[in-house]
């Protein structure tokens, strides 16, 4: 049985806030293989091109036939926990502060034996389980053995919130509530429980629809905030920078167009303003203060969620510059990225194809809806994924671009 | 080509001076100082001098960045033969097994085998990070509990499928405190009583307290010469009667219940010419107590999965029914360790040549010595046994 998660009572201010650890980080080059799938969401193990045995742990060599070759492939997990233990002395800092912490060894179906953190829905051994990888608070992948079905209150399960960003009672930024996407997130946002949602909006003097309606909401508190002005950024990380757990970054500027279509860098400076320089200047006022709370109780500092684009990945020349000053922000968020994770803060990148918004009037569809992205962030949260491409345009690209760089760049230089 | 059981006996080599540098809690000291310590002490205790130690083998986790070689100059040895054996609960029995052959080939006369190591405030913690790969990668980030962890899973399945209660476990560990109670070397001198093992703090379930070893510092040694060689110098010996070892047996067990030796024990007693029940004494790999009686049951002193029927039929201290470790095992002495991986031997040659520091076992004439070790992943590796003799037996 899980206990369900109680509403976290309020911060005692005199309290010293404990500071962030990490689970010991340092991995093979073999073993970020099981970090890059789980990034994404993925469980994948290496299997042996040469004669199919799944291996484990990471290795270099097929420990069967000895072949060089291994490839990393999707796994079902599916499997029987034939040991448990609940280690309550560690001699690691970060789980001395969390034991007892419960362990199982599963042989998978697969093959191998697997040492895994248990969820502590699973029965007792010998019982089936399901294995499946998550990001742990250091930003690496580890295995999870979870229950078949699903149990009550399981996101609430104290060893798994660890590795992921549940909003359920977190305090949201969400930086601008002026567009579709960024008015869906925010009500996706309080569906999945979060305390507290502040939505930023700049140009107050320019009335869109929705946002009356947003306030009417018990959770929301709407706050002036233009990604472009770096006082009203340092104004409002002073007000609330202390108290966000997540910050969602929906401010963009999209407009159509590549280079010789349009004349001068105005608008692509615009783009680059809010695109690029608003996410660094949100990153150097906001992002200290949130990674120094990575550790403050079951609602700490979890995440910064960032929209990118699939045009990051590679430009689409139809919308050229913003392409280019998503491809800039994807990078920045890398650097971003490195930077909370001494905190335990994820950044997570979403990439989403064309959005149904008045920019992409002229794309055909399918087009994502601002609902669905909003879901896709929610979900990404709640299962603790750093990379997320919403959408069937963004699964595609990505697969194309997997594949071959190159290849994807001809495609689209339409 | 030789078949397997044809392979030469050792009947012309022999194991002698026995030594022991007292284990301490924690050490300024490198492993280099405990080495040398060790090498002195073997020096006096055979009359030989330096340059009479040709062979040299060392088993260590703490040297880095050296290996014996560096050691050779540390030490100011000059050696014709070196083996560096970082085998950790085995490399009692490697070391031992090549140091006999070299010296039966003729490529050393007289080899100082060492097992030493030190242990500094904080080197435990780091030294299980490092450990191995698999340790690093699949270990290591769930809960960094280090080897409590994995062998609390081989404690739990051990006991869910062959009935062992922790009643079992204790009535080893309590008979190992009483062997100890009576060797100066061990680092736990008060008797444990079944009640404190049983209500000991919890450390990975079901592994508490005294199901472990306490790291320390400390080294063991001895010597393999010709059994002429020991004769002229006047030295007590014992006698390697027949040896094995096998590493990473049965991968393909989903959880390990059990070590090479099921698969050397036959040629193992075959080649010693003996049976189990001949064996006097057995100096278990006891890094925890479930290990204990795995061995027991792979060596073949009774079936697999009979080892907790086994226990409450024998009682285990020096004069016991069934004596194992009689100087104290790890669990009482402390796990120096690559030391740990002699000291079953060490006390073996001591029981054997009469020169006990712990209690005797009465009219001891063959014991077992037991290697074990590596759990780099989630299973030991590493596993030997040596039968020895008395010089008569």
């Amino acid at each position: 049985m899980i206990p369900p998660l109680l509403r976290p009572r309020r911060k005692n201010p005199i309290l010293r806030t404990r500071l962030p650890l990490l689970p010991p980080w340092a991995r093979s080059r073999a073993a970020l293989g099981l970090t890059a799938a789980a990034a994404i969401g993925r469980f994948e193990l290496q299997v042996c091109a040469a004669c199919g045995s799944v291996q484990y742990p990471p290795r270099e060599a097929c420990q069967r036939c000895l072949s060089g070759s291994l490839r990393w492939r999707e796994q079902p997990g599916l499997g029987e926990l034939i040991s448990t233990t609940t280690v309550h002395h560690s001699h690691d800092l970060f789980f001395r502060e969390r034991v007892p912490w419960q362990l199982g060894m599963i042989l998978l179906d697969a093959g191998p034996t697997v040492v895994a953190h248990l969820h502590g829905g699973c029965a007792p051994p010998p019982s089936r389980v399901r294995v499946g990888a998550r990001l742990d608070k250091s930003g690496q992948g580890v295995l999870l053995a979870f229950p078949i079905d699903e149990v009550p209150n399981m996101a609430d399960d104290r060893q798994l919130r660890e590795m992921t960003c549940d909003p359920k009672f977190r305090k949201v930024l969400v930086t601008d509530g002026k567009t579709a996407v960024g008015q869906a997130v925010v009500r996706s946002i309080i569906a999945a429980g979060a305390d507290l949602v502040w939505v930023g909006y700049a140009e107050p003097w320019k009335k869109l629809p929705g946002l009356a309606a947003l306030e009417a909401l018990p959770q929301t508190a709407l706050l002036p905030l233009d990604l472009t002005d770096s006082q009203s950024v340092k104004q409002i990380a002073g007000e609330i920078g202390g108290r966000v757990d997540i910050l969602i970054n929906t401010a963009e500027v999209h407009r159509a167009h590549g280079i010789a279509s349009r004349s001068g860098v105005e608008v692509a400076r615009a783009e680059m303003d809010v695109n690029y320089f608003g996410l660094l200047r949100l990153a150097q006022e906001f992002g200290p203060a949130m990674r120094a709370r990575g550790a403050d109780g079951p609602s700490s500092a979890t995440a910064w969620v960032n929209l990118l684009s699939i045009y990051a990945l590679s430009n689409y020349p139809p919308h050229g510059t913003f392409s280019a000053s998503k491809a800039a922000a994807l990078s920045l968020s890398q650097c971003l990225r490195a930077e909370m994770r001494p905190g335990g803060v994820r950044v997570i990148n979403v990439f989403p194809g064309p959005i149904d918004d008045e920019w992409n009037q002229l794309l055909p569809p399918p087009k994502l809806s601002p609902e669905a992205l909003a879901k896709a962030v929610v979900k990404a949260l709640q299962d603790g994924i750093e990379d997320v491409y919403p959408g069937d345009v963004a699964q595609e690209w990505l697969a194309r671009w997997e594949e071959s760089p190159k290849t994807l760049e001809r495609e689209v230089s339409i | 080509m030789l078949e397997r059981g044809d392979a030469r006996d050792y009947l012309d080599v022999v194991l002698a001076a026995p030594v022991t540098v007292p284990y301490v809690r924690y050490s300024i000291r490198n492993a280099h100082w405990f080495a040398a310590q060790a090498l002195s002490r073997l020096l006096k205790a055979s009359g030989l001098d330096k340059p009479d130690i040709d062979g040299l083998s060392v088993g260590s986790f703490t040297l880095a960045p050296d290996t014996a070689i560096g050691l050779t100059q540390h030490l100011g040895v000059t050696v014709r033969w070196l083996d560096h054996i970082p085998f950790g609960g085995a490399c009692g029995i490697v070391a031992l097994r090549r140091a006999l052959r070299a010296v039966q080939a003729g490529d050393a006369e007289v080899v100082a085998c060492i097992g030493a190591d030190t242990n500094h405030v904080d080197s435990f913690r780091q030294s299980l990070g490092s450990f191995s790969v698999f340790a690093r990668d699949a270990v290591f980030p769930y809960g960094s509990g280090g080897p409590n962890a994995s062998f609390a899973f081989l404690t739990s399945y051990y006991m869910r499928t062959y009935g062992a209660t922790r009643e079992d476990f204790g009535k080893i560990c309590v008979a190992q405190r009483d062997n100890a109670l009576g060797y100066p070397h061990a680092m736990f001198k008060k008797k444990l009583t079944l009640e404190e093992y049983l209500s000991a703090r919890l450390i990975a379930d079901p592994i508490r307290l005294f199901d472990c070893v306490m790291p320390c510092a400390g080294a063991e040694g001895f010597l393999v010469m010709t059994r002429r060689r020991a004769q002229a110098l006047g030295l007590p010996y014992a006698l390697v009667r027949a040896t094995c070892e096998r590493h990473n047996a049965f991968p393909e067990d989903p959880i390990q219940t059990r070590g090479g030796w099921v698969l050397d024990r036959e040629h193992l007693y075959a080649a010693a010419g003996v049976d189990p029940s001949d064996i006097d004494f057995v100096q278990t790999y006891d890094d925890y107590p479930v290990m204990s009686v795995i061995q027991i049951e792979d060596l073949g002193f009774c079936e697999k999965g009979a080892g907790p029927e086994f226990i409450r039929r024998h009682s285990f201290t020096t004069d016991g029914s069934f004596p194992i470790n009689t100087s104290g095992g790890q669990l009482s002495v402390g796990q120096a360790g690559c030391a740990a991986g002699f000291l079953g031997l060490v006390e073996s040659i001591r029981q054997l040549t009469g020169r006990n520091l712990a209690r005797a076992v009465p009219e001891a004439r063959l014991g077992l010595a037991v290697g074990f070790g590596m759990i780099t992943y989630d299973r030991g590796l590493c596993s030997g046994a040596a039968v020895l003799g008395r010089k008569d037996a």
